[in-house]
């Protein structure tokens, strides 16, 4: 019985400790940031320029920053900040990152066997790494590993690819490339290019099966304001994107939607004379 | 200063295999194509002096140096250039280059004229080593004549002509002292006029005792020193070897100018001797090609330009597979995957290994066995520094002296773990060194 009376009291006399201690020690707090907080995912990917979540908070409540500088928002956060902020609302363009490489193990070839430090950038000291291509995706996660988000997934047949259903677009990816193929590009845009390589369609070919060799197909059924040809390599236009009924045209399976990732367009492609081609080749 | 060390702190000792150390050196034939990159040294590439479709004679100029730190680079053969393109270099970087089609006559260009160098004025000296295209032939490809005006302010007393060729299985170096003694020398002796060096000497492994007794007989009487080294991997590093001769250290970050030394390759020297009294640029080598899968391993004088598949077929060919193809020696060489490149200025050798002599190994987490630190030569620690690296902490990278890695190789020669220290030092120098640069510029 004395044991429980003191053990109660101990606690009390603590309990009374702290809260004396939070009355006269405790940092205020503003409810605001408190409530602007809740608003953004508290990831600290850095995305606004500002170091880390906490920092923009503070900056957006003190008025020093603008809502909209986070990319990781969804259009209804980012309306409700503006509300609580009392600001005029922003306009919301989300982005999302694509590795414009099509190169897997089945189409680029490899004129190399590499075994050292499994990253990209140290791949790039040792002759460029081991892909034929000096363009390509190296396949050794660099990439994967700075997403604060998971969203990139390093595939087995050396090829990175982003799932852009969990992807925000905070471009930490597009820094960590060496080869910067990682290009941010609006996520209401149906379809992209997925090679970078701005060499001779013939040299191309000589490294890899799944790259633009710039045939034009794409600009001539698109027209010319939703496809652009620079020198050999096409493009989307992301202010003007072009229907996604477009990529049947590409011979080579480069320009595709994003859901439908290089495996799978490899698949399909497999009955091409293109995929023959790259059998006889490797 | 006079303490004499002949050896250095750390360094591995790794089987010599130079088998080509008895054949002497063969001039290689002329070939039909050889492809001459304009950017055979450290720095900016040269700028081509001649147009496609042009007709030129062996050693004539055809890139003058395109900036301070650049060099010359001269015709190989005789013959027509046929494009100016680019081609692969041995790190896997594409060159700007010649392709030059010989007409298999080998016309001389009229040499330069050929300079009286006990009276000739450093400046002039100088500027010869710069006209003849001159580079470090060791291994960096610093341009000579850069390396050779030191600034005002440093007093250059000791000058080293670097015949250690401690790299396992390369032997140029070796064949080219005992073949061309007078040149070796005479090369010292001018190197050391333009710098106004007191001292002079050659450095020597021990493993070459013929080599140490011919130059000691034909240096006799001309104030070249010719000093035998303990047989230790990396003793011809420039930073070692300075320590080894004269115990002066090297400070980190700094020069070998800071100490007063400077350090030359003997290929270097020979070339300079071929400049300065024959009026003759560099536009050949001796280069060895060795290796176990080859029929006849040797050493060859190659001309610049010849790619690495001819100089293999004139080693006989292969017997049996090889399974790596390196640039340089086995310790410090590139990995290459082409036999489309050309010999440049600085290739010391092209070795080919067998699978029985390589190992792939998987690389395990370090487990601070501390055999790394008891290696490195500039007593730094590669084991915990590449576990930092790993988790890419370049900023302490930097504070531990990443940068003085001379990248030799001795703790991933050890590492029981298997661990690819060189190259995470490597990646982490070039991280530390992008981060200065970006600093500076925020700066400026």
């Amino acid at each position: 019985m004395t044991a429980v009376f003191i053990l109660t009291l101990i606690g009390l006399l603590l309990g009374l400790a702290i809260a004396l201690t939070v009355h006269y020690f405790g940092v205020p707090t503003d409810p605001l940031a408190e409530q602007v907080a809740e608003l953004i995912p508290g990831v600290n990917c850095g995305a606004c320029g500002f170091a880390g979540c906490n920092d923009y908070v503070e900056a957006l409540v003190a008025g020093k920053a603008k809502p909209g500088h986070c990319p990781s928002q969804s259009a209804d956060a980012l309306q409700k900040m503006c509300e609580l902020l009392g600001v005029a609302s922003e306009p919301h363009s989300e982005k999302v990152a694509v590795v414009c490489c099509s190169g897997t193990d089945q189409y680029a070839i490899r004129r190399a066997f590499y075994n050292g430090v499994n990253d990209c950038h140290s791949a790039m000291q040792v002759a460029g790494g081991a892909k034929g291509c000096v363009y390509g995706c190296l396949g050794l996660g660099s990439c994967s590993r700075v997403c604060p988000f998971g969203a990139i997934e390093m595939r087995a047949d050396h090829i990175a690819v982003v799932h852009p259903e969990l992807c925000v677009g905070c471009g930490k990816c597009v820094t960590a490339c060496p080869r910067r193929i990682i290009k941010l590009v609006p996520k209401s845009a149906p379809i992209h290019v997925f090679c970078i390589s701005p060499e001779r369609g013939a040299v191309k070919r000589k490294v890899c099966n799944a790259a633009c060799i710039g045939c034009r197909k794409c600009v001539k059924a698109a027209g010319e304001k939703q496809m652009f040809i620079n020198g050999f390599l096409a493009s989307v236009n992301y202010e003007n994107p072009p229907d996604v009924n477009v990529v049947t045209v590409c011979p080579t399976q480069v320009l595709r939607t994003e859901a439908q990732p290089a495996a799978v367009a490899a698949a399909e492609a497999s009955a091409s004379p293109a995929a023959a081609a790259t059998k006889t080749a490797s | 200063m006079t303490k004499k060390h002949l050896r250095f702190y750390g360094g591995v000792q790794p089987q010599e295999s130079k088998i080509a150390s008895g054949v002497a050196i063969v001039s290689a034939p002329l070939l039909a194509t050889y492809v001459v990159p304009l950017q055979q040294h450290i720095g900016v590439p040269a700028k081509p002096v001649v147009a496609k479709g042009d007709k030129v004679l062996r050693g004539q100029l055809i890139g003058e140096a395109g900036g301070f730190i650049s060099a010359a680079v001269h015709a190989p053969t005789s013959g027509i250039v046929k494009e100016i393109g680019s081609c692969l270099g041995p790190v896997g970087n594409q060159l700007p280059a010649l392709i030059l089609e010989s007409d298999g006559e080998d016309q001389a260009a009229e040499p330069m004229s050929a300079l009286d160098w006990p009276n000739a004025s450093p400046d002039e000296l100088r500027k010869r080593v710069a006209e003849a295209g001159i580079v470090g032939m060791g291994g960096a490809a610093f341009p000579s004549a850069v390396k050779l005006s030191p600034p005002q302010n440093k007093t250059i007393d000791t000058l080293i002509l670097n015949g250690v060729e401690c790299e396992p299985c390369l032997t140029a170096d070796h064949r080219l002292m005992l073949e061309r003694p007078e040149q070796v020398i005479i090369g010292a002796r001018i190197t050391a006029r333009i710098l106004g060096a007191k001292q002079v000497i050659i450095a020597i492994e021990a493993n070459k005792p013929d080599a140490v007794a011919l130059l000691q007989e034909k240096a006799a009487g001309t104030g070249v020193e010719v000093r035998s080294l303990q047989v230790r991997y990396p003793q011809g590093a420039e930073k070692q070897l300075i320590y080894s001769l004269t115990g002066r250290k090297v400070p980190s970050g700094g020069l070998p100018m800071d100490v007063g030394c400077v350090v030359q390759n003997v290929g270097t020297g020979a070339a300079i001797c071929e400049a300065v009294c024959d009026g003759k640029p560099l536009y050949e080598r001796v280069t060895t090609v060795t290796g176990t899968p080859l029929v006849a391993p040797g050493n060859w004088r190659f001309r610049v330009g010849t790619p690495y598949l001819e100089a293999i077929k004139l080693a006989g060919g292969v017997k049996t597979d090889p399974v790596k193809i390196i640039s340089g020696g086995p310790m410090m060489g590139m990995a290459v995957y082409s036999l489309d490149i050309p010999i440049l200025k600085n290739c010391s050798g092209i070795l080919l290994l067998a699978a029985d002599e390589l190992r792939q190994y998987e690389s395990t987490p370090c487990i601070r066995c501390g055999r790394c630190n008891d290696t490195c030569p500039m007593a730094m620690m590669p084991g915990i520094l590449s576990v930092q690296i790993e988790k890419e902490r370049f900023e302490l990278a930097e504070q531990w002296h990443v940068l003085d890695c001379i990248e030799c190789g001795c703790c991933a020669y050890g590492c029981p773990a298997g661990r690819p220290l060189v190259q995470l030092m490597g990646r982490a120098k070039a991280a530390v060194q992008a981060a200065r640069k970006s600093r500076t510029a925020k700066k400026a």
